[in-house]
């Protein structure tokens, strides 16, 4: 087999990657993107708050800052092409107590330095008015009407749906294990075999320390910053409509009451730095999470809640992004320690490392057959009559496989076929097994459909990659497994 | 709106309430039904619970699970007019009950009925309303859906398992993991009692060793991509877990029988009153709901512990729907029942004057040798137990109109030790 | 003396068992039933088994029942003949499956129907036409 030779490779497709890559494939190029999980956005953009922040937090003159505006308005056309769930519901930062409400003034200027538009201070009255439902302890709001949500992930497979439709090549399950430079580029060894590649961008979020390492680049420190999120039923929705946040505290955000675009109401995140990095929720977690929520919006039931998960945040030793050429070679650009507002900035990051590969010598010649748009078929969302329309034209969208979320065997199908290979691959694209039932009645479905697709044998069908598969085997192959063993031990 | 068919009466869910009440209708002489499943073949769940236990007080025999099902079945066969139409879903009901469904071989449908009966069943509680911290690995099933994988499609889950909740399905799975080879480490109950039923307690753990944990839970997961053990501590009077008394049980399978939920989502669609005590809608006599023309029947409207008392329910559901058909069910008086001491729930909710009325009535906590009372009536009951069904009958005379309301309570009772 | 749970049916009455000069004595059971569950229980214990076996052709198991108890001893001997069993339909519901399971005199019989070639097409599914 011939090594893939590329223009530019970019490594880790999370939501940097991908909207790099979405952003790169507009041009004359031969693009890599590569992930070492078996999907695309199993990493840190699968797990965290969803916010597209209006960009008022952050300092004025950082990275973050800038590219949080920027793409904080670059949001709304995005999603309009692309068709990813998100929603501009606007922000409000709160104050508990009269010395918080020269906070929030503090805010509302720092704000406006960042250039976010629309900042207004509210009063109690106002505030209640805006969100009946919040806590009447609280004394006063900043809104910023630009913020919004997104579902994360959604928005990262859109991104790399749409910069594959538009000629980049994605292969997941694919970890890099050396970088070597060479005449005009580097030379790629990965589990996949080699990679030649005459740009690389070093998108690998947790894993950027390291991938930076291999071309010799230490001056990229990271630890994980682990968040933790509860979910609660739909039922719940319109108890705020805007996504609610307390005043910041020194690490994070604080704890957040935010509105999904599903409906749904999630509260988090802790912000708790770990050493070694796992995904487990605590009951520590829990107690803080609630707790503090509960202060914004008192009513928040336990009885609600449907699932928890927690994520990792990738963070820096600058306080702000490190997005830059590494000093070792101008072609290799570092774009780590995104931590928040890393989403809301992703694709105002990408035009921003487009501009530092341009510098470094990239030729950038536009596509004239560049396609902006995606779309995936979502029954839900479609009115009885295009419904009909649609199952009339494939009987498999008539055929329901997830009741809570009304999804069709059809749009399973379709998401294997976008790149789903496993449960969560199915569960993220889809919903199917997200909410209420947490897969209960449509997991064996779910099984046997992706199995069908794939042409594997159910008991090859996993959670999240190897070692992770659902089922040990049929019955009785597993009891004559168990036979043979026991005769090797006799 | 979809092209509509006029049909008398929509059934939603073919399981056993389903069942029942489309055939007590259609023997009661309703001619259009429309029954409705979501899964390939009828029976709801009972075609997975292939254990036996099943028929003792509806059909006086003791069947397994799928010939429970086999006998409706039969019955359905017999009326012409009846209709099933599986592997169909319901979109959408209105209060004006029309039925929007979707399937693969028709795509959507829209039925105007005269009357809907609700026999939707339940579902089980996920992890996620249980909270239990930890990691999110691969292994981890509710009891019924782990029991659809193994005994429908004939699949393992693994080698080791630990099940959380000692209600019946629980048990049974206990039983059945054991029996095909998965080394059931333990059975761990958050309660000081268990919620199954006395025999399968007998049949299912203590025939196999397996060791049952009264006032216990999982209070962590552990495993990155597969489970590989759960952390379980016991329990103080407020549930609260004593952390320093936890202890760790290695497993590739959790399995999780936390608890059943009626599936009530199309209900507030339509807009009936829920109960919050059973989570199912408010009935009357009639089982009909309070939307007007709109039944509710089976786990639906309370999640019982034994078929038979689906069927019998459903049954009466489905002739009190024929009856409405025929205009023989007007507005007609009726009391709200009123739980008193130690009654947790009691369905139906609203007592129709001058009916008589079968109650199925729940307690909050167990006792021994109390005395139900039931409006003016009363009866002895030597052992009370959350997990197991009060029956009552209640008479036309056991009311006082002039209350206002029918209280239900349980005196006198002297709580276990 | 002895306490035991009826398993019967779904009541469990608690059953004392007592050994008196003119056998055994019972009190506690709620029904004639529970007096032979109790012998039984003391003497030769016996258990329904219940499980499901493989269809040729088909991925959907057929579920399966003892017809009658058989003696508890057996029980694992008989899910090593009935994890043994393929059935190739049709196969109808009551069918005797395998007679003598596990020589416990006892025939293992179908609680479900299989009808058709290979796939299992539940027979009910062909009342949804119109």
């Amino acid at each position: 087999m011939s090594i893939p030779e590329v223009d530019v490779l970019v490594i880790g497709a999370g939501v940097v990657g991908a909207a790099l890559i979405r952003e790169l494939s507009r041009y004359e190029l031969d693009l890599l993107l590569v992930e070492k999980e078996v999907d695309v956005s199993f990493g840190t953009s699968k797990a965290n708050s969803g916010i597209v922040h209006s960009g008022v937090h952050d300092r004025p003159g950082t990275l973050k800052a800038q590219l949080a505006v920027r793409g904080c308005q670059l949001f709304p056309e995005l999603a309009a092409q692309l068709g990813f769930l998100y929603k501009q519901n606007g922000a409000v930062v709160v104050a508990r107590s009269r010395e918080e409400l020269a906070e929030l003034e503090k805010l509302a200027v720092n704000g406006r330095a960042n250039g976010v538009k629309g900042l207004s201070l509210l009063n109690q009255e106002e505030l209640r008015r805006l969100e009946p439902n919040l806590s009447p302890e609280l004394v006063g709001g900043l809104l910023a009407p630009s913020g919004g949500i997104v579902v994360p992930f959604d928005l990262v497979f859109a991104l790399t749906e749409n910069a594959v439709s538009n000629g980049a090549k994605l292969m997941v399950n694919t970890e890099v294990q050396a970088i070597n430079p060479e005449q005009g580029g580097f030379f790629v060894r990965t589990n996949q075999g080699g990679i030649r590649a005459k740009f690389i961008v070093n998108a690998a979020g947790l894993g950027g320390s390291e991938v930076a390492a291999m071309l010799g680049d230490d001056s990229i420190q990271l630890y994980a910053r682990k968040g933790e999120e509860y979910l609660f039923d739909r039922k719940l929705e319109g108890l705020v409509h805007r996504t609610v946040f307390p005043l910041p505290s020194q690490v994070s955000k604080g704890i957040l009451v935010i509105p999904t675009v599903e409906g749904n109401i999630m509260i988090g995140p802790t912000a708790q730095r770990v050493e070694t990095p796992d995904l487990s929720t605590s009951l520590a977690g829990w107690q803080e999470i609630y707790g503090e929520a509960r202060r914004l919006v008192p009513t928040l039931q336990p009885n609600d809640l449907i699932t928890a998960f927690s994520g990792l945040r990738a963070v820096g030793t600058t306080g702000d992004f490190m997005i830059a050429p590494s000093t070792l070679s101008p072609r290799f650009i570092n774009a780590a320690g995104i931590e928040s507002p890393g989403l809301t900035a992703a694709p105002a990051i990408a035009e921003y490392i487009v501009e530092l590969l341009k510098e470094s010598g990239l030729g950038l010649r536009r596509k004239q057959n560049f396609n902006p748009i995606r779309s995936v078929v979502r029954l839900r969302d479609l009115d009885f009559q295009a419904q009909a329309e649609l199952m009339q034209k494939d009987a498999a969208y008539g055929q329901i496989v997830c009741r809570c979320e009304m999804v069709s065997a059809g749009e399973i199908r379709d998401a294997v076929r976008r790149g789903a290979t496993t449960l969560d691959g199915i569960k993220l694209r889809t919903r199917s097994g997200m909410v209420r039932c947490q897969g209960g009645f449509c997991t064996p479905k779910i099984i046997r459909l992706l199995s069908e697709e794939l042409g594997l044998p159910p008991e090859q069908i996993s959670k999240n990659g190897p070692g992770s598969e659902l089922l040990l085997g049929r019955l009785r192959a597993v009891q004559e497994e168990g036979r043979k063993e026991e005769q090797l031990h006799a | 709106m979809p092209k509509t068919k006029a049909v008398d009466l929509v059934v939603v869910g073919a399981g056993p309430a389903g069942m029942a009440a489309a055939v007590a209708a259609a023997e009661a002489g309703v001619e259009k039904i429309i029954l409705l499943e979501r899964q390939a073949e009828l029976g709801g769940i009972l075609p997975q619970c292939i254990h036996n236990g099943f028929g003792l007080r509806y059909f006086k025999e003791e069947l397994t699970g799928p010939e429970y099902a086999h006998r409706f079945v039969q019955e359905l066969k017999k009326h012409p007019g009846l209709k099933v139409k599986t592997e169909t879903m319901v979109v959408t009901i209105t209060p004006d009950r029309k039925v929007v469904t979707t399937s693969a071989t028709e795509g959507l449908v829209c039925y105007q009925a005269g009357a809907v009966i609700l026999a939707m069943g339940c579902r089980e509680r996920p992890r996620g309303a249980i909270n239990i911290p930890g990691t999110r690995p691969a292994g981890i099933y509710t009891a019924g859906s782990l029991q659809y994988l193994m005994n429908i499609e004939g699949f393992l889950p693994g080698r080791s398992a630990v099940i959380l909740g000692s209600g019946d399905i629980g048990l049974i799975m206990a039983r059945r993991l054991t029996l095909e080879g998965v080394r059931v480490k333990a059975v761990l109950e958050l309660m000081p009692y268990s919620n199954g039923l006395n025999r399968n307690i007998v049949q299912c753990l203590e025939d196999f060793q397996i060791p049952l944990y009264l006032s216990h839970t999982v209070t962590e997961i552990f495993g990155e991509k597969r489970v590989e053990k759960v952390r379980v501590a016991p329990v103080d009077k407020d549930f609260k877990p004593i952390a320093e008394k936890g202890f760790d049980l290695s497993c590739d399978t959790l399995v999780l029988s936390v608890g059943l939920i009626p599936e009530n989502e199309l209900s507030l669609q339509i807009g009936v009153e829920l109960d919050p005590a059973t989570g199912g809608p408010v009935v009357d006599s009639f089982y009909q709901t309070t939307v007007e023309g709109i039944f509710a029947c089976g786990n639906v409207a309370l999640v019982h512990d034994l078929v038979d008392d689906v069927s019998t329910e459903s049954a009466l559901a489905g002739r009190a729907a024929a009856a409405y058909l025929k205009g023989e069910i007007k507005t007609k008086r009726w009391l709200p029942v009123k739980a008193g001491r130690n009654i947790r729930s009691i369905v139906p909710q609203r007592i129709v004057v001058g009916q008589t009325t079968p109650l199925y009535i729940r307690a909050r906590y167990p006792e021994r040798n109390a005395t139900l009372h039931v409006g003016d009536g009363q009866t002895k009951q030597q052992v009370v137990s959350p997990g197991e069904t009060i029956y009552y009958t209640l008479k036309p005379e056991d009311i006082r109109t002039a209350d206002g309301w029918v209280e239900v309570s349980l005196e006198g009772g002297r709580v276990h030790d | 003396m002895t306490e035991l749970t009826c398993i019967v049916c779904p009541v469990g009455c608690r059953l004392k068992v007592e050994q008196g000069k003119e056998g055994l004595k019972i009190i506690g059971n709620g029904c004639r039933r529970g007096v032979a569950y109790a012998r039984d229980e003391m003497t030769a214990p016996k258990r329904m088994l219940t499980a499901v076996v493989q269809v040729a052709g088909s991925e959907r198991m057929l579920p399966v029942k003892t017809e009658t108890a058989i003696p508890k001893a057996k029980i694992y001997a008989a899910m090593e003949e009935i994890k043994a069993i393929t059935v190739s339909p049709p196969v109808m519901i009551g069918q005797v499956i395998k007679e003598n399971l596990a020589e416990s005199g006892v025939p293992l019989v179908a609680t479900g129907t299989i009808a058709g070639e290979g796939c299992f097409k539940p027979l009910e599914k062909s009342l949804g036409s119109e």
